[in-house]
């Protein structure tokens, strides 16, 4: 993480840090890409079960049932992560009135700002105009969010579909038994090729970030970090005296190191997955 | 002769045939030489002369049946001794020479014979000059004419002599039977023929390094012997296990390209059928087993899916791997379509034999039309073939497609434009998410080159 060291080095007075997601949050981040890399790996050599690395993996793992297995084991656990989540959001949106949940600068909902900073975004690229202040959530992140989101709901029914078919079968037509593969290949395959390429590449792997941004697996950001990605949350804390409530520690050097291993463990077995995907698909 | 150095001055052998001897032999089987002990022919001689009291051994007790048996070669006797005046030679005499296992001819092959084996060989009664027809005494012509197996054998030599093996250039009777001295029934678990000797017998030229291999035939052993025919016979020791000439017969071997061969695609499923009865009956059912009675010569016969000699348990996982595109030679778009199902990517990993094949919902030998009411695909009996596997199948379950084409719009309309939506999607979301990033990298990075060029720094 070269923006904290720099910025410690640099730094006159010690560097603070600021708790940007809770435990709670961090691992479900961590149960969704232990489950979402289970998913794949065993959806994967489904998908193209023709190509010359699937039928070795699969004879490997224990041949087509042990595969089926774990994908099903992965579906379920997640199932639950994300039924939990909903139970999180209908509680601190719904029965806590708990605001910023469905709207305002730190909800996840998309907003006419996201739209601008979209344009405004790929202008700066372009270099036409002003880098965009992005708060708690950046349009990309929420992007990210609703992605996996929606990916759920239509994955995990499709899937659900296909696993007890004949019950699903009551209020479904024929036809839908039929769609649901592609549906669910399909979109599998839209979630794959977009976490191991842009979901990386856009949170980890681009230069301001690279290797890795550690704060999904710390929970906390230095200061120096925390103005430049989020400059307008910053700014709203800041103002309303809401910045010391953020203070958190620095994180302890092995959960840095553990975090490392760990996410540099699951980017490898994606970009893994990812090249073996290209290979298939266009082999 | 390399080792058998007797002298030719010796005295040759000259005993008289008497009637006594003829008929003893006759009553009692060949008389057994112990070829262990009679390292030379002198002591071979000597063995013989001293009668029965040296080599003789008897066979079976004669009772009754002894007497009838000399009254009955008694009689041949006479007939026979009148032939072969004014001397016979008994195949001790041929022994005393040929006796020594190290006998060779002038080019260096074997002539020597095994007197026990031949003895106990389905041949053991004849004389040697039955075969040797051309030997009148001894000393015999150094180049004697090669036997004819045909003077007794006529019927399989006629039938060999139209066959595949009609051209062959070695002695077509022993390559199959082996030693022509050591022929024994082919009910003898020593014989070349025996059942469970047949595959290797066969396999001395119809493997890679034998005769298929010079001749560019496929090599049949290997696969056989593998096969679950192989298996049953090789390590079950099962008698009735399909073998070589279960199949090809044993003399009249055609090509299968000959319309009255065992194995020309027409007559396979009856060559098959003579122990897969009930299998041919289903096979002649089915749309297969009745284009092939018109003359269609396209549709498959037994062979086509289960190989002619690399024949699988039909239950196993490489059976099952192997044999759906076999139908999908015929059935192309059937096959295509298969393949984008659920079914065949599972089916195609291995391992997971359960996955619905082909013939799980068509029947693998009485395969008919959807339109059969007998067909277990007819929409009939749908919800009971999809409800083997599928436990609680229902009336729309069994709508669905197993052959439906996303690209078809009017055969499956729902499928394809869910199909083009899903592409569509992932074709939009990579595209813009592709150009974004890549644009993000180049952006970010130039603005890191040029603060670190800057003020030394490279915050970005």
């Amino acid at each position: 993480m070269p923006e904290m060291e720099q910025a410690g080095t640099r730094g006159v007075a010690p560097e603070r840090f600021y708790v940007r997601f809770t435990r709670e949050q961090r691992y479900m981040h961590a149960v969704l890409f232990t489950t979402f890399l289970g998913l794949a790996a065993t959806g994967l050599p489904i998908r193209f079960s023709e190509s010359f690395w699937a039928r070795r993996f699969a004879a490997g793992v224990g041949g087509f049932g042990a595969i089926l297995f774990f994908h099903k084991l992965c579906a379920v656990v997640l199932t639950v992560a994300f039924l939990l989540h909903l139970k999180e959001v209908f509680q601190r949106g719904l029965m806590r009135h708990e605001k910023g949940i469905f709207w305002g600068p730190t909800s996840m909902v998309a907003n006419w700002k996201d739209v601008k900073d979209v344009f405004g975004h790929v202008r700066w690229f372009l270099g036409l105009g002003p880098k965009p202040q992005f708060d708690r959530y950046a349009y990309w992140e929420k992007f990210d969010y609703w992605a996996v989101f929606w990916g759920m709901i239509v994955i995990g029914f499709s899937g659900y579909a296909m696993w007890f078919a004949p019950f699903f079968a009551h209020f479904l037509p024929g036809w839908a038994l039929n769609a649901v593969l592609v549906i669910h290949s399909e979109e599998g395959l839209l979630a794959i090729l977009f976490i191991f390429s842009i979901h990386f590449v856009n949170t980890h792997l681009r230069p301001e970030s690279f290797p890795m941004d550690m704060v999904i697996f710390t929970g906390v950001e230095s200061e120096a970090e925390f103005r430049h990605k989020r400059p307008l949350e910053y700014a709203r804390n800041a103002e309303g005296g809401e910045l010391e409530k953020k203070v958190g520690n620095a994180p302890p050097v092995w959960l840095v190191n553990f975090s490392r291993v760990a996410g540099f463990t699951a980017i490898l077995i994606g970009l893994t997955l990812l090249v073996l995907t290209l290979t298939a698909y266009f082999s | 002769m390399n080792g058998a150095a007797w002298d030719p001055q010796e005295p040759r052998l000259r005993i008289s045939e008497t009637m006594t001897a003829w008929l003893e032999r006759s009553r009692y089987g060949w008389p057994i030489h112990d070829g262990a002990k009679a390292q030379t022919p002198r002591e071979a001689a000597s063995r013989a002369a001293n009668g029965r009291g040296g080599g003789w051994r008897r066979r079976r007790a004669a009772g009754w049946r002894g007497w009838m048996g000399a009254a009955m070669a008694a009689a041949a006797g006479v007939v026979l001794l009148a032939a072969l005046t004014p001397r016979a030679m008994r195949a001790q005499d041929c022994l005393t020479c040929h006796g020594d296992g190290s006998m060779t001819d002038a080019a260096g092959h074997s002539i020597a014979v095994d007197g026990k084996k031949f003895g106990d060989s389905i041949h053991g009664s004849l004389q040697c000059t039955s075969c040797h027809a051309d030997i009148q005494g001894y000393p015999h012509p150094g180049k004697v004419t090669a036997v004819n197996c045909k003077t007794c054998h006529a019927d399989q030599a006629a039938q060999l002599a139209g066959s595949v093996h009609a051209d062959a250039k070695e002695h077509p009777c022993t390559s199959c039977h082996g030693n022509a001295h050591e022929i024994y029934p082919k009910s003898d678990a020593r014989s070349a023929v025996y059942p469970l000797n047949v595959p290797k017998t066969c396999g001395q030229c119809h493997s890679s390094n034998g005769m298929a291999g010079k001749h560019g035939l496929p090599s049949v052993y290997p696969n056989y012997i593998d096969s679950i025919h192989g298996f049953a016979l090789s390590t079950e020791g099962l008698l009735v296990a399909a073998n070589c000439q279960s199949c090809h017969g044993s003399h009249h071997i055609l090509s299968h390209t000959d319309p009255q061969s065992s194995t020309y695609k027409a007559n396979i499923p009856q060559t098959c059928g003579n122990c897969h009865a009930r299998i041919n009956d289903e096979y002649q059912a089915g749309v297969h087993g009745q284009a092939i009675a018109k003359g269609d010569m396209k549709a498959p016969v037994c062979s086509d899916c289960h190989t002619a000699h690399a024949i699988l348990q039909p239950t196993e996982s490489a059976f099952r791997m192997q044999s759906t595109p076999i139908c999908g030679n015929c059935h192309k778009d059937k096959f295509s379509t298969y393949r984008d199902t659920f079914h065949s990517q599972l089916g195609s990993l291995g391992g997971y034999v359960e996955t619905a094949r082909c013939w799980d919902c068509h029947q693998a030998h009485d395969v008919r039309a959807a339109s059969d009411p007998g067909s277990p695909i007819n929409p009939a009996n749908l919800i009971a073939t999809c409800g083997r596997c599928h436990a609680g199948a229902n009336a729309s379950f069994v709508q669905y497609q197993p052959h439906a084409n996303a690209h078809d719009r009017k055969l499956s309309p729902g499928l394809y434009f869910v199909r083009l939506f899903m592409n569509l999607l992932l074709a939009s979301v990579l595209t813009f998410f592709l150009l974004h990033t890549i644009l993000w990298i180049v952006r970010s990075r130039y603005n890191q080159m040029k603060d670190r060029a800057g003020n030394g720094g490279n915050h970005a």
